[in-house]
Protein backbone atom coordinates (compact mmCIF):
# COMPACT_ATOMS: atom_id res chain seq x y z
CA UNK A 1 0.00 0.00 0.00
CA UNK A 2 2.56 2.20 1.58
CA UNK A 3 5.47 2.58 -0.76
CA UNK A 4 8.80 1.87 1.53
CA UNK A 5 12.06 3.73 1.58
CA UNK A 6 15.78 1.00 1.20
CA UNK A 7 16.64 2.55 5.11
CA UNK A 8 13.61 2.03 6.12
CA UNK A 9 13.04 -1.50 4.97
CA UNK A 10 17.04 -2.23 6.08
CA UNK A 11 15.58 -1.05 9.70
CA UNK A 12 12.77 -3.04 9.79
CA UNK A 13 14.60 -6.76 8.98
CA UNK A 14 17.66 -5.58 11.68
CA UNK A 15 14.63 -4.90 13.75
CA UNK A 16 13.21 -8.85 13.31
CA UNK A 17 16.19 -10.17 13.22
CA UNK A 18 16.85 -8.72 17.08
CA UNK A 19 13.45 -10.52 17.80
CA UNK A 20 14.33 -13.44 16.58
CA UNK A 21 17.33 -13.34 18.07
CA UNK A 22 16.11 -12.55 21.46
CA UNK A 23 13.31 -15.48 20.97
CA UNK A 24 14.90 -18.35 19.54
CA UNK A 25 18.75 -18.02 20.87
CA UNK A 26 17.49 -19.56 24.14
CA UNK A 27 16.02 -22.71 22.55
CA UNK A 28 19.18 -22.78 20.47
CA UNK A 29 21.66 -22.64 22.86
CA UNK A 30 20.15 -25.15 25.26
CA UNK A 31 19.76 -27.57 22.76
CA UNK A 32 23.10 -27.12 21.48
CA UNK A 33 24.01 -27.63 25.24
CA UNK A 34 22.53 -31.11 25.39
CA UNK A 35 24.81 -32.38 23.21
CA UNK A 36 28.17 -31.62 24.95
CA UNK A 37 30.13 -32.80 27.66
CA UNK A 38 30.70 -30.52 30.73
CA UNK A 39 34.25 -30.06 29.46
CA UNK A 40 33.15 -27.96 26.38
CA UNK A 41 30.44 -26.46 28.52
CA UNK A 42 32.75 -25.18 30.84
CA UNK A 43 34.71 -23.89 28.65
CA UNK A 44 35.67 -20.07 29.24
CA UNK A 45 35.19 -18.21 26.46
CA UNK A 46 32.05 -20.88 25.22
CA UNK A 47 32.14 -21.40 21.53
CA UNK A 48 29.59 -23.12 19.47
CA UNK A 49 32.47 -25.71 17.64
CA UNK A 50 32.18 -29.04 19.99
CA UNK A 51 31.99 -32.62 18.62
CA UNK A 52 28.40 -33.33 19.78
CA UNK A 53 27.90 -36.05 21.94
CA UNK A 54 24.29 -38.04 22.16
CA UNK A 55 26.05 -39.34 25.95
CA UNK A 56 23.64 -37.17 27.73
CA UNK A 57 19.91 -38.52 25.84
CA UNK A 58 21.66 -41.76 26.58
CA UNK A 59 22.03 -40.98 30.31
CA UNK A 60 18.58 -40.07 30.41
CA UNK A 61 17.01 -43.02 28.45
CA UNK A 62 18.84 -45.61 30.78
CA UNK A 63 18.17 -43.47 33.92
CA UNK A 64 22.08 -43.73 35.18
CA UNK A 65 23.42 -40.84 35.51
CA UNK A 66 27.21 -40.05 35.91
CA UNK A 67 28.13 -37.48 37.92
CA UNK A 68 31.18 -36.25 39.48
CA UNK A 69 30.27 -37.53 43.19
CA UNK A 70 28.98 -41.35 41.66
CA UNK A 71 26.58 -42.56 39.96
CA UNK A 72 23.08 -40.89 40.52
CA UNK A 73 19.77 -43.06 39.18
CA UNK A 74 17.37 -40.19 38.16
CA UNK A 75 13.97 -41.85 36.34
CA UNK A 76 13.54 -38.91 33.99
CA UNK A 77 11.75 -41.39 31.56
CA UNK A 78 8.87 -42.02 34.41
CA UNK A 79 8.61 -37.81 34.44
CA UNK A 80 7.87 -37.95 30.62
CA UNK A 81 5.65 -40.89 31.02
CA UNK A 82 3.45 -39.26 34.06
CA UNK A 83 3.12 -36.13 31.63
CA UNK A 84 2.02 -38.52 28.87
CA UNK A 85 -0.21 -39.66 31.05
CA UNK A 86 -1.13 -37.19 32.85
CA UNK A 87 -2.31 -34.73 29.95
CA UNK A 88 -3.54 -37.24 27.67
CA UNK A 89 -6.09 -38.87 30.59
CA UNK A 90 -6.97 -35.46 31.83
CA UNK A 91 -7.76 -34.09 28.38
CA UNK A 92 -10.09 -37.49 27.37
CA UNK A 93 -11.81 -36.75 29.91
CA UNK A 94 -11.84 -33.12 30.24
CA UNK A 95 -13.71 -33.85 26.32
CA UNK A 96 -15.86 -36.55 27.78
CA UNK A 97 -17.35 -33.86 30.38
CA UNK A 98 -17.02 -30.54 28.18
CA UNK A 99 -18.27 -31.59 24.87
CA UNK A 100 -21.75 -32.26 25.78
CA UNK A 101 -21.66 -28.73 28.31
CA UNK A 102 -20.09 -26.78 25.67
CA UNK A 103 -23.08 -27.83 23.55
CA UNK A 104 -26.08 -27.18 26.04
CA UNK A 105 -24.17 -23.76 26.73
CA UNK A 106 -24.29 -22.84 23.12
CA UNK A 107 -27.24 -24.58 21.97
CA UNK A 108 -30.11 -24.84 24.52
CA UNK A 109 -30.25 -21.71 26.93
CA UNK A 110 -31.53 -22.56 30.16
CA UNK A 111 -32.25 -20.59 33.34
CA UNK A 112 -28.46 -20.01 34.63
CA UNK A 113 -26.56 -21.38 32.15
CA UNK A 114 -24.47 -17.71 31.47
CA UNK A 115 -23.69 -17.42 35.16
CA UNK A 116 -22.60 -21.47 35.10
CA UNK A 117 -20.35 -21.02 32.42
CA UNK A 118 -18.83 -17.88 33.51
CA UNK A 119 -18.09 -19.28 36.94
CA UNK A 120 -16.90 -21.90 35.54
CA UNK A 121 -14.39 -19.41 32.87
CA UNK A 122 -13.98 -17.84 36.43
CA UNK A 123 -11.73 -20.91 37.45
CA UNK A 124 -9.21 -20.17 35.30
CA UNK A 125 -7.90 -16.64 36.85
CA UNK A 126 -8.21 -17.49 40.32
CA UNK A 127 -4.66 -18.60 42.33
CA UNK A 128 -4.49 -21.99 42.04
CA UNK A 129 -2.92 -22.43 45.17
CA UNK A 130 -5.79 -20.80 46.91
CA UNK A 131 -7.20 -24.77 45.90
CA UNK A 132 -4.33 -26.55 46.46
CA UNK A 133 -3.25 -26.06 49.21
CA UNK A 134 -6.40 -26.99 51.60
CA UNK A 135 -6.84 -29.94 48.43
CA UNK A 136 -3.26 -30.97 49.99
CA UNK A 137 -5.16 -31.97 53.52
CA UNK A 138 -8.80 -33.31 51.78
CA UNK A 139 -6.63 -35.76 49.62
CA UNK A 140 -4.98 -37.46 52.85
CA UNK A 141 -7.74 -37.61 54.07
CA UNK A 142 -9.55 -39.07 50.96
CA UNK A 143 -6.53 -41.49 50.56
CA UNK A 144 -6.16 -39.16 46.91
CA UNK A 145 -3.00 -37.81 47.86
CA UNK A 146 -0.36 -38.57 45.11
CA UNK A 147 -2.31 -40.74 42.97
CA UNK A 148 -2.77 -40.41 39.51
CA UNK A 149 -6.68 -40.52 39.79
CA UNK A 150 -6.32 -36.94 41.97
CA UNK A 151 -4.29 -35.24 39.87
CA UNK A 152 -6.46 -35.78 36.91
CA UNK A 153 -9.31 -34.17 39.40
CA UNK A 154 -7.25 -31.32 39.69
CA UNK A 155 -5.89 -30.91 36.24
CA UNK A 156 -9.67 -30.51 35.15
CA UNK A 157 -9.27 -27.01 36.50
CA UNK A 158 -7.02 -26.28 33.55
CA UNK A 159 -8.21 -28.45 30.71
CA UNK A 160 -12.56 -27.71 31.30
CA UNK A 161 -12.74 -23.90 31.21
CA UNK A 162 -10.32 -24.14 28.33
CA UNK A 163 -12.18 -26.90 26.33
CA UNK A 164 -15.78 -25.37 27.19
CA UNK A 165 -15.41 -21.83 25.99
CA UNK A 166 -13.07 -23.00 22.88
CA UNK A 167 -15.64 -25.78 22.03
CA UNK A 168 -19.12 -23.59 22.72
CA UNK A 169 -17.94 -20.90 20.10
CA UNK A 170 -17.50 -23.66 17.43
CA UNK A 171 -21.31 -24.95 18.15
CA UNK A 172 -22.54 -21.43 18.30
CA UNK A 173 -21.34 -21.16 14.58
CA UNK A 174 -23.12 -23.87 13.36
CA UNK A 175 -26.63 -22.68 11.92
CA UNK A 176 -28.97 -24.52 14.25
CA UNK A 177 -31.81 -24.71 11.26
CA UNK A 178 -29.04 -27.96 9.71
CA UNK A 179 -29.51 -29.19 13.01
CA UNK A 180 -33.54 -28.30 12.80
CA UNK A 181 -33.88 -29.81 9.60
CA UNK A 182 -32.33 -33.28 10.75
CA UNK A 183 -35.05 -33.55 13.58
CA UNK A 184 -37.89 -32.57 11.81
CA UNK A 185 -36.56 -35.28 9.64
CA UNK A 186 -37.81 -37.70 12.97
CA UNK A 187 -33.90 -38.36 14.40
CA UNK A 188 -34.02 -37.85 17.67
CA UNK A 189 -31.77 -35.66 19.56
CA UNK A 190 -29.03 -37.71 20.58
CA UNK A 191 -28.37 -39.21 16.57
CA UNK A 192 -28.37 -35.10 16.08
CA UNK A 193 -25.58 -34.38 18.69
CA UNK A 194 -24.02 -37.25 16.91
CA UNK A 195 -24.02 -37.08 13.30
CA UNK A 196 -24.76 -33.13 12.56
CA UNK A 197 -23.36 -31.31 15.47
CA UNK A 198 -19.89 -33.48 16.69
CA UNK A 199 -19.05 -33.43 13.11
CA UNK A 200 -19.70 -29.73 12.10
CA UNK A 201 -17.41 -28.92 15.27
CA UNK A 202 -15.07 -31.36 14.67
CA UNK A 203 -12.27 -28.74 14.26
CA UNK A 204 -12.69 -26.78 16.99
CA UNK A 205 -13.38 -29.99 19.39
CA UNK A 206 -9.56 -30.94 17.97
CA UNK A 207 -8.00 -27.42 18.26
CA UNK A 208 -9.47 -27.77 22.25
CA UNK A 209 -8.07 -31.02 23.02
CA UNK A 210 -4.60 -30.33 21.67
CA UNK A 211 -4.49 -26.82 23.35
CA UNK A 212 -5.42 -28.20 26.87
CA UNK A 213 -3.03 -30.84 26.07
CA UNK A 214 -0.33 -28.28 25.60
CA UNK A 215 -1.65 -26.52 29.14
CA UNK A 216 -1.80 -29.85 30.94
CA UNK A 217 1.55 -30.57 30.20
CA UNK A 218 3.22 -27.13 31.04
CA UNK A 219 1.40 -26.94 34.25
CA UNK A 220 4.04 -27.20 37.73
CA UNK A 221 1.74 -26.10 40.83
CA UNK A 222 -0.70 -28.69 40.65
CA UNK A 223 2.12 -31.53 40.84
CA UNK A 224 3.87 -29.39 42.61
CA UNK A 225 2.12 -29.16 45.31
CA UNK A 226 0.17 -32.89 45.09
CA UNK A 227 2.55 -35.26 43.34
CA UNK A 228 5.38 -36.91 45.02
CA UNK A 229 8.88 -38.38 43.03
CA UNK A 230 7.29 -41.06 41.24
CA UNK A 231 4.01 -39.19 39.85
CA UNK A 232 5.32 -36.31 38.86
CA UNK A 233 5.32 -34.86 35.64
CA UNK A 234 8.82 -32.95 33.29
CA UNK A 235 7.79 -29.65 34.49
CA UNK A 236 8.22 -30.42 38.64
CA UNK A 237 11.20 -33.34 38.17
CA UNK A 238 13.60 -31.28 35.62
CA UNK A 239 13.71 -29.12 38.97
CA UNK A 240 14.57 -31.90 41.20
CA UNK A 241 16.92 -32.72 38.81
CA UNK A 242 18.79 -29.52 38.62
CA UNK A 243 19.53 -29.30 42.43
CA UNK A 244 21.16 -33.05 42.53
CA UNK A 245 24.87 -32.41 43.02
CA UNK A 246 27.46 -32.62 40.70
CA UNK A 247 24.85 -33.22 38.12
CA UNK A 248 26.29 -32.68 34.14
CA UNK A 249 25.15 -29.40 32.97
CA UNK A 250 24.04 -31.17 29.29
CA UNK A 251 21.75 -34.03 30.75
CA UNK A 252 19.78 -30.97 32.50
CA UNK A 253 20.19 -29.57 29.47
CA UNK A 254 19.02 -32.47 27.20
CA UNK A 255 16.20 -32.88 29.77
CA UNK A 256 14.25 -29.74 28.87
CA UNK A 257 14.95 -30.53 25.33
CA UNK A 258 12.89 -33.66 25.87
CA UNK A 259 10.31 -32.03 28.08
CA UNK A 260 9.88 -29.37 25.48
CA UNK A 261 9.68 -30.68 22.45
CA UNK A 262 6.23 -32.65 22.57
CA UNK A 263 4.63 -29.38 23.14
CA UNK A 264 6.23 -27.78 20.13
CA UNK A 265 5.22 -30.35 17.87
CA UNK A 266 1.74 -29.94 18.79
CA UNK A 267 2.19 -25.95 18.56
CA UNK A 268 3.18 -26.24 14.98
CA UNK A 269 0.36 -28.37 14.14
CA UNK A 270 -2.12 -26.59 15.95
CA UNK A 271 -0.76 -23.08 15.20
CA UNK A 272 -4.00 -22.12 12.89
CA UNK A 273 -6.40 -22.53 16.28
CA UNK A 274 -3.58 -21.21 19.35
CA UNK A 275 -4.89 -17.32 18.66
CA UNK A 276 -8.24 -18.41 19.19
CA UNK A 277 -7.80 -21.03 22.24
CA UNK A 278 -5.01 -18.48 23.70
CA UNK A 279 -8.35 -16.07 24.08
CA UNK A 280 -10.48 -18.47 25.24
CA UNK A 281 -12.09 -18.17 22.15
CA UNK A 282 -12.47 -14.09 21.76
CA UNK A 283 -9.92 -13.49 18.92
CA UNK A 284 -10.14 -15.55 15.71
CA UNK A 285 -6.98 -16.15 14.33
CA UNK B 1 -30.63 -29.18 39.72
CA UNK B 2 -30.67 -32.67 41.43
CA UNK B 3 -34.16 -32.25 42.52
CA UNK B 4 -35.07 -31.45 38.67
CA UNK B 5 -33.71 -34.59 37.46
CA UNK B 6 -35.19 -36.93 39.94
CA UNK B 7 -37.93 -39.23 39.03
CA UNK B 8 -37.48 -38.27 35.08
CA UNK B 9 -34.88 -41.12 34.44
CA UNK B 10 -34.89 -41.49 31.06
CA UNK B 11 -36.95 -38.76 28.97
CA UNK B 12 -38.82 -40.40 26.26
CA UNK B 13 -40.22 -37.14 25.10
CA UNK B 14 -38.88 -33.65 23.45
CA UNK B 15 -40.67 -31.75 25.38
CA UNK B 16 -39.91 -33.14 28.43
CA UNK B 17 -36.10 -33.68 27.43
CA UNK B 18 -35.97 -30.18 26.69
CA UNK B 19 -36.16 -29.02 30.29
CA UNK B 20 -33.66 -31.78 31.75
CA UNK B 21 -31.07 -31.75 29.08
CA UNK B 22 -29.05 -28.90 29.45
CA UNK B 23 -28.49 -29.78 33.16
CA UNK B 24 -27.82 -33.30 32.61
CA UNK B 25 -25.69 -32.53 29.63
CA UNK B 26 -23.32 -29.75 31.89
CA UNK B 27 -23.86 -31.55 35.08
CA UNK B 28 -20.87 -33.89 35.03
CA UNK B 29 -18.26 -30.78 34.01
CA UNK B 30 -20.05 -28.85 37.10
CA UNK B 31 -19.82 -31.96 39.59
CA UNK B 32 -15.75 -32.08 38.60
CA UNK B 33 -15.73 -28.36 39.18
CA UNK B 34 -18.05 -28.12 42.46
CA UNK B 35 -15.04 -30.73 44.14
CA UNK B 36 -12.92 -27.89 43.79
CA UNK B 37 -15.48 -25.18 45.35
CA UNK B 38 -15.03 -26.92 48.71
CA UNK B 39 -11.31 -26.37 49.27
CA UNK B 40 -12.02 -22.94 48.57
CA UNK B 41 -14.67 -22.19 51.33
CA UNK B 42 -11.98 -24.40 53.67
CA UNK B 43 -9.69 -21.78 52.39
CA UNK B 44 -11.46 -18.89 53.51
CA UNK B 45 -12.30 -20.68 57.08
CA UNK B 46 -8.26 -21.31 57.44
CA UNK B 47 -7.57 -17.43 56.76
CA UNK B 48 -9.60 -16.66 59.99
CA UNK B 49 -8.30 -19.28 62.18
CA UNK B 50 -5.02 -19.20 64.29
CA UNK B 51 -3.52 -22.93 62.53
CA UNK B 52 -0.31 -23.42 62.19
CA UNK B 53 0.36 -27.70 60.99
CA UNK B 54 3.15 -27.59 63.74
CA UNK B 55 0.63 -26.66 66.74
CA UNK B 56 -2.49 -28.51 65.84
CA UNK B 57 -3.53 -27.91 69.36
CA UNK B 58 -3.55 -23.73 68.82
CA UNK B 59 -5.84 -24.18 66.16
CA UNK B 60 -8.69 -21.81 66.88
CA UNK B 61 -10.52 -19.08 65.48
CA UNK B 62 -9.16 -15.63 65.40
CA UNK B 63 -11.39 -14.10 63.63
CA UNK B 64 -9.98 -11.19 61.55
CA UNK B 65 -6.75 -11.23 63.07
CA UNK B 66 -4.46 -12.89 60.28
CA UNK B 67 -5.66 -9.54 58.16
CA UNK B 68 -5.45 -7.14 61.07
CA UNK B 69 -1.55 -8.26 61.92
CA UNK B 70 -0.91 -7.63 57.74
CA UNK B 71 -1.40 -3.75 58.47
CA UNK B 72 1.86 -4.22 60.63
CA UNK B 73 3.55 -6.39 58.67
CA UNK B 74 6.24 -5.37 56.81
CA UNK B 75 7.17 -9.04 55.15
CA UNK B 76 2.69 -8.30 53.61
CA UNK B 77 3.67 -5.14 52.76
CA UNK B 78 6.93 -6.50 50.76
CA UNK B 79 5.16 -9.31 48.85
CA UNK B 80 2.56 -6.59 48.18
CA UNK B 81 5.06 -4.17 46.78
CA UNK B 82 7.44 -7.09 44.60
CA UNK B 83 3.96 -8.61 43.10
CA UNK B 84 2.72 -5.50 41.84
CA UNK B 85 6.34 -4.26 40.78
CA UNK B 86 6.84 -7.51 38.72
CA UNK B 87 2.88 -7.39 37.56
CA UNK B 88 3.47 -3.95 36.07
CA UNK B 89 7.15 -4.12 34.68
CA UNK B 90 6.14 -7.44 32.88
CA UNK B 91 3.15 -5.98 31.23
CA UNK B 92 3.77 -2.76 30.20
CA UNK B 93 7.02 -3.58 28.53
CA UNK B 94 5.64 -6.90 27.02
CA UNK B 95 2.74 -4.56 25.66
CA UNK B 96 4.87 -2.02 24.24
CA UNK B 97 7.57 -5.04 22.66
CA UNK B 98 4.45 -7.35 21.70
CA UNK B 99 2.74 -4.51 19.63
CA UNK B 100 6.03 -3.85 18.08
CA UNK B 101 6.32 -6.76 16.92
CA UNK B 102 2.59 -7.22 15.84
CA UNK B 103 3.03 -4.25 14.09
CA UNK B 104 6.71 -5.14 12.49
CA UNK B 105 5.00 -8.41 11.46
CA UNK B 106 1.94 -6.84 10.30
CA UNK B 107 2.07 -7.39 6.66
CA UNK B 108 1.18 -10.79 5.30
CA UNK B 109 4.13 -12.38 3.78
CA UNK B 110 6.07 -15.22 4.01
CA UNK B 111 8.84 -14.11 6.17
CA UNK B 112 6.34 -12.06 9.00
CA UNK B 113 4.21 -15.85 8.84
CA UNK B 114 7.55 -17.99 9.56
CA UNK B 115 8.93 -15.72 12.22
CA UNK B 116 5.48 -15.44 13.93
CA UNK B 117 4.95 -18.82 14.44
CA UNK B 118 8.53 -18.91 15.13
CA UNK B 119 8.08 -16.47 18.51
CA UNK B 120 5.25 -18.98 19.66
CA UNK B 121 7.84 -21.22 21.01
CA UNK B 122 8.80 -19.51 24.16
CA UNK B 123 4.79 -19.21 24.39
CA UNK B 124 4.67 -23.02 24.78
CA UNK B 125 7.79 -23.84 26.72
CA UNK B 126 6.55 -24.69 30.20
CA UNK B 127 7.24 -21.31 32.29
CA UNK B 128 8.96 -23.48 34.76
CA UNK B 129 11.11 -24.92 32.37
CA UNK B 130 12.32 -21.71 30.50
CA UNK B 131 13.34 -20.33 34.24
CA UNK B 132 15.60 -23.74 34.24
CA UNK B 133 16.83 -22.62 30.55
CA UNK B 134 17.39 -18.84 31.61
CA UNK B 135 19.31 -20.48 35.02
CA UNK B 136 21.58 -22.32 32.92
CA UNK B 137 22.05 -19.55 30.76
CA UNK B 138 22.78 -16.92 33.54
CA UNK B 139 25.30 -19.73 35.85
CA UNK B 140 28.09 -17.54 37.28
CA UNK B 141 30.02 -20.14 36.46
CA UNK B 142 29.80 -21.44 33.09
CA UNK B 143 26.14 -19.19 31.83
CA UNK B 144 26.62 -17.63 28.64
CA UNK B 145 24.77 -14.35 29.06
CA UNK B 146 26.93 -13.99 32.92
CA UNK B 147 29.76 -14.22 29.64
CA UNK B 148 28.34 -11.40 27.90
CA UNK B 149 27.60 -9.25 30.59
CA UNK B 150 31.53 -9.52 31.42
CA UNK B 151 32.27 -8.98 27.60
CA UNK B 152 30.39 -5.45 28.17
CA UNK B 153 32.31 -4.57 31.54
CA UNK B 154 29.92 -6.01 34.17
CA UNK B 155 32.59 -7.96 36.54
CA UNK B 156 30.42 -10.56 38.90
CA UNK B 157 26.85 -9.70 37.23
CA UNK B 158 25.35 -12.39 39.17
CA UNK B 159 21.84 -12.24 37.57
CA UNK B 160 19.18 -13.50 39.94
CA UNK B 161 21.69 -14.57 42.77
CA UNK B 162 22.38 -11.01 43.57
CA UNK B 163 19.41 -9.48 45.41
CA UNK B 164 19.86 -6.22 42.87
CA UNK B 165 19.53 -7.48 39.84
CA UNK B 166 17.03 -10.56 40.63
CA UNK B 167 13.87 -8.63 39.71
CA UNK B 168 15.34 -7.91 36.56
CA UNK B 169 16.33 -11.48 35.84
CA UNK B 170 12.90 -12.78 36.69
CA UNK B 171 11.16 -10.09 34.17
CA UNK B 172 13.74 -10.84 31.59
CA UNK B 173 11.87 -14.97 31.43
CA UNK B 174 8.57 -13.68 31.88
CA UNK B 175 9.35 -11.05 28.79
CA UNK B 176 10.37 -14.02 26.64
CA UNK B 177 7.82 -16.36 27.34
CA UNK B 178 4.78 -14.36 27.40
CA UNK B 179 5.60 -11.37 24.81
CA UNK B 180 4.44 -13.69 22.52
CA UNK B 181 0.87 -14.06 23.68
CA UNK B 182 0.54 -10.25 23.40
CA UNK B 183 1.95 -10.11 20.45
CA UNK B 184 -0.46 -13.16 18.76
CA UNK B 185 -3.12 -11.42 19.80
CA UNK B 186 -2.63 -7.76 18.85
CA UNK B 187 -1.19 -9.23 15.31
CA UNK B 188 -4.75 -11.09 14.87
CA UNK B 189 -6.22 -7.85 15.97
CA UNK B 190 -4.42 -6.00 13.25
CA UNK B 191 -4.91 -7.96 10.43
CA UNK B 192 -8.57 -8.46 11.50
CA UNK B 193 -9.02 -4.24 10.72
CA UNK B 194 -11.24 -2.90 8.41
CA UNK B 195 -8.94 -1.86 5.53
CA UNK B 196 -10.97 1.25 4.21
CA UNK B 197 -9.75 3.85 7.43
CA UNK B 198 -6.22 3.49 6.26
CA UNK B 199 -6.93 3.40 2.38
CA UNK B 200 -8.59 6.83 3.20
CA UNK B 201 -5.68 8.27 4.98
CA UNK B 202 -3.00 6.75 2.86
CA UNK B 203 -5.30 8.62 0.13
CA UNK B 204 -4.86 11.30 1.72
CA UNK B 205 -1.40 11.48 2.59
CA UNK B 206 -1.99 11.57 6.07
CA UNK B 207 1.23 10.99 8.33
CA UNK B 208 2.05 7.54 9.07
CA UNK B 209 2.50 8.78 12.97
CA UNK B 210 -0.99 10.46 12.73
CA UNK B 211 -2.15 7.14 11.52
CA UNK B 212 -1.45 5.43 13.53
CA UNK B 213 -2.37 7.26 16.85
CA UNK B 214 -5.74 8.54 15.44
CA UNK B 215 -7.01 4.63 13.47
CA UNK B 216 -5.25 2.02 14.56
CA UNK B 217 -4.45 2.49 17.83
CA UNK B 218 -8.31 3.42 18.94
CA UNK B 219 -9.44 0.43 17.10
CA UNK B 220 -7.02 -2.27 18.36
CA UNK B 221 -8.09 -0.78 21.94
CA UNK B 222 -10.29 -3.80 22.52
CA UNK B 223 -7.64 -6.19 21.58
CA UNK B 224 -5.29 -3.95 23.64
CA UNK B 225 -7.37 -4.41 26.99
CA UNK B 226 -8.12 -8.33 26.85
CA UNK B 227 -4.11 -8.71 26.05
CA UNK B 228 -3.55 -6.35 28.87
CA UNK B 229 -6.10 -7.68 31.67
CA UNK B 230 -5.29 -11.44 30.82
CA UNK B 231 -1.89 -10.90 31.77
CA UNK B 232 -2.22 -8.89 34.50
CA UNK B 233 -4.32 -11.68 35.88
CA UNK B 234 -1.53 -14.07 35.60
CA UNK B 235 1.74 -12.21 35.83
CA UNK B 236 0.24 -11.01 39.56
CA UNK B 237 -0.21 -14.58 40.56
CA UNK B 238 3.12 -15.58 38.74
CA UNK B 239 4.67 -18.97 40.58
CA UNK B 240 6.21 -21.06 38.32
CA UNK B 241 9.00 -18.51 36.85
CA UNK B 242 9.95 -17.25 40.13
CA UNK B 243 9.53 -20.58 42.50
CA UNK B 244 11.76 -22.31 39.87
CA UNK B 245 14.06 -19.75 39.00
CA UNK B 246 15.08 -18.38 42.93
CA UNK B 247 12.04 -19.86 44.79
CA UNK B 248 11.28 -16.24 46.20
CA UNK B 249 14.81 -15.17 47.32
CA UNK B 250 17.23 -14.11 47.46
CA UNK B 251 16.16 -13.26 51.20
CA UNK B 252 12.40 -12.01 50.68
CA UNK B 253 13.07 -10.12 47.32
CA UNK B 254 11.05 -12.00 45.33
CA UNK B 255 8.19 -13.42 47.80
CA UNK B 256 5.19 -12.50 45.11
CA UNK B 257 2.12 -13.44 46.64
CA UNK B 258 2.05 -17.19 45.54
CA UNK B 259 5.55 -17.97 46.73
CA UNK B 260 5.20 -16.29 50.09
CA UNK B 261 1.83 -18.35 50.65
CA UNK B 262 3.49 -21.63 49.64
CA UNK B 263 6.37 -20.80 51.48
CA UNK B 264 4.12 -20.14 54.53
CA UNK B 265 2.68 -23.14 54.20
CA UNK B 266 5.01 -25.28 53.19
CA UNK B 267 8.17 -23.83 55.49
CA UNK B 268 7.13 -21.90 58.03
CA UNK B 269 3.56 -23.96 58.14
CA UNK B 270 1.18 -21.23 58.79
CA UNK B 271 -1.80 -22.16 57.49
CA UNK B 272 -3.77 -19.20 58.48
CA UNK B 273 -1.56 -16.49 56.77
CA UNK B 274 -1.14 -18.68 53.84
CA UNK B 275 -5.09 -18.85 53.53
CA UNK B 276 -5.08 -14.95 54.24
CA UNK B 277 -2.92 -14.02 51.78
CA UNK B 278 -4.44 -16.13 48.85
CA UNK B 279 -7.65 -14.61 49.83
CA UNK B 280 -6.36 -11.17 49.08
CA UNK B 281 -4.57 -11.89 45.78
CA UNK B 282 -8.23 -13.68 45.19
CA UNK B 283 -10.26 -10.39 45.87
CA UNK B 284 -7.50 -8.74 43.23
CA UNK B 285 -7.73 -10.75 40.54
CA UNK B 286 -11.82 -11.26 41.30
CA UNK B 287 -12.09 -7.41 40.45
CA UNK B 288 -9.61 -7.85 37.88
CA UNK B 289 -11.57 -10.99 35.71
CA UNK B 290 -14.60 -9.17 36.76
CA UNK B 291 -13.64 -6.63 34.53
CA UNK B 292 -11.71 -8.82 31.55
CA UNK B 293 -14.67 -10.52 31.53
CA UNK B 294 -16.92 -7.97 29.96
CA UNK B 295 -14.17 -6.62 28.08
CA UNK B 296 -13.70 -10.35 26.65
CA UNK B 297 -17.62 -10.53 26.10
CA UNK B 298 -17.75 -7.35 24.07
CA UNK B 299 -14.55 -8.16 21.68
CA UNK B 300 -16.14 -11.80 21.06
CA UNK B 301 -19.57 -10.24 19.97
CA UNK B 302 -17.60 -8.20 18.07
CA UNK B 303 -15.66 -10.86 16.32
CA UNK B 304 -18.08 -12.99 15.57
CA UNK B 305 -20.67 -10.27 14.00
CA UNK B 306 -17.19 -9.59 11.83
CA UNK B 307 -16.95 -12.94 10.96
Amino acid sequence: MLTTSPIERILRGLAITLVCLFFMFPIVWIFLMSFQTNETILRIPPSVVFAPTLDNYQALITGKLETAAGMLEINFMRNLGNSLFLSATSVAIGLLLGVPAAYAFARLKFKGSEDIAFTLLSFRFAPPLLVLLPLTIYFQQLGLANTYGGLIWVYQLIVLPLILWIVRGYFEDIPADIEYAYRIAGHDFWSTFRRIALPLAGPGIAAAGLLSFIFAWNNFVFALVLASADKQPVTVGALAFVTASGIQYGQVAAGIVLSIAPTFALALYAQRYLVEGLSLGAVKG
Amino acid sequence: MTTAMTGQPRPRRFRVSRRVLPYLLSLPALLTCIGILIPFGTAVIYSLQRYRLSQPWARKFNWGENYFNFLSDSAFWNTLKVSVVYAGLTVVLELLLGLGIALLLQKRSRVNNFVSIMLLMPLMTAPALAALMWKLMTNPGFGILSYFATLIGLEDFNWASDPSTAMLTVVIVDIWVYTPFIMILLLAGLRSLPQQPFEAAALDGVPRLFVFWRITLPMLTPFLLTATLFRVIESIQQFDIIYAMTQGGPGDRLTVFQVEAYLNFFQSTNVGRSAALLMILWAITYALSNIFIKNWLRLREKQRGEA
